[in-house]
């Protein structure tokens, strides 16, 4: 079964990025959305292992998010993402679900 | 009480993509270490060395201070803000990432390696506008003392970073006792020495030695004649 993985991430280049570094592993399964509103939907449809928080939300829009999240799915570990890319990537989810 | 750890340098994680050789002194790309994640806010400790005409390509970040400290050789970058520079042995490179930023870094020479630190600190603020900075700092004319290099305060010696963090080189061309007050309660100090032997606090110390103190408000430096060392000032608290 693989780790599930929401991204919302509001630059879509590093979006993109983040997706192909998630689903290059291959025990891991990453979806992405730009927005809190775009989320929504996922979250409330799917069983998410964890929600990873991207670049470029406001600060009122990663509150919402993380409070949407924990409402619908309360066993979502939710991490908030630094660097962008590869270097901490893999840490960061490695240590979410230790 | 102080409290301290140790990374000798032989315990880095290793890399070698041909091109590139790099040291982690943490967790970073392919090297996980649960034990070897962060020094407080200080998360990427990179030895980097780059073959002649390599770099790497476009890739981008966001949410990070990124600093970049030339050892030898010349280092280019190119940024989404239209940044083209090179740093080269004493300068210092910031980028803060912030909302998002693209760029590319290559060794500027083909024929001879690129050495460098790449440093990267959490900032104390998410999404900021992306900016880049780059400044020249002179260690042969301060030569047996601390040269500031990076501050959280524009207009502060060195280049600044949206965190309360603070940077001292030094170059030591003889054996030399230094007592270095840290800036902030709660801090702490990571320590890296670029070459030679240093003792601080007591704690030996040899080339490319990693050593984190913290709990203390000042530390004892015994620099022998031929080191260099840097001296990061972090918060411990992220």
């Amino acid at each position: 079964m693989k780790v599930k993985i929401l991204v919302v991430c509001a630059n879509p280049n590093i979006l993109r990025v983040i997706l192909r570094l998630i689903n290059a592993n291959e025990d891991w399964q990453g979806l992405g959305t730009s927005t809190f509103e775009e989320a929504k939907a996922p979250l409330a449809s799917e069983k998410f292992d964890l929600l990873l928080i991207g670049s470029g939300l406001t600060q009122a829009e990663e509150q919402g998010l993380i409070e949407y999240a924990q409402s619908k799915v309360p066993n979502t570990r939710i991490i908030q993402h630094y660097g962008g890319g590869s270097g901490l990537l893999s840490a960061e989810i490695y240590q979410a679900l230790a | 009480m102080a409290q301290s750890i140790i990374h000798k340098a032989s315990t880095r994680g290793e890399a070698n993509h041909g091109w590139l050789k790099s040291a982690h002194t943490f967790s970073f790309a392919n090297y996980y270490n649960p034990e070897r994640i962060q020094f407080g806010a200080l998360r990427v400790l990179n030895d980097d060395q780059v073959d002649g005409g390599m770099g790497f390509g476009e890739h981008p970040h966001d949410n990070m201070e990124i600093i970049s400290i030339a050892l030898e050789g010349s280092l280019q970058h190119e940024d989404s803000m239209g940044n083209v520079t090179v740093i080269e042995p004493g300068e210092i490179q910031v980028m803060s990432a912030g909302t998002g930023i693209y760029h590319k870094e290559f060794n500027k020479d083909a024929d001879k390696p690129v050495k460098f630190l790449q440093i990267w600190v959490f900032p104390n603020k998410r999404n900021v506008q992306p900016r880049y900075d780059q400044q020249r700092f002179d260690l042969d004319s301060h030569k047996n003392e601390l040269v500031q290099i990076l501050s959280p305060n524009e207009g502060d010696a060195g280049v600044w970073v949206y965190q309360n963090a603070w940077f001292h080189l030094g170059k030591f061309d003889r054996d030399t006792e230094v007592n270095h007050a840290l800036h902030l309660q709660g801090n702490g100090l990571y320590a890296f020495v670029l070459n030679g032997d240093v003792v601080i606090d007591g704690q030996e110390l040899g080339t490319r030695d990693g050593f984190g103190i913290w709990d203390t408000d000042s530390i004892n430096i015994k620099a022998s004649a031929g080191s260099e060392l840097l001296l990061m000032e972090i918060p411990m608290e992220v």
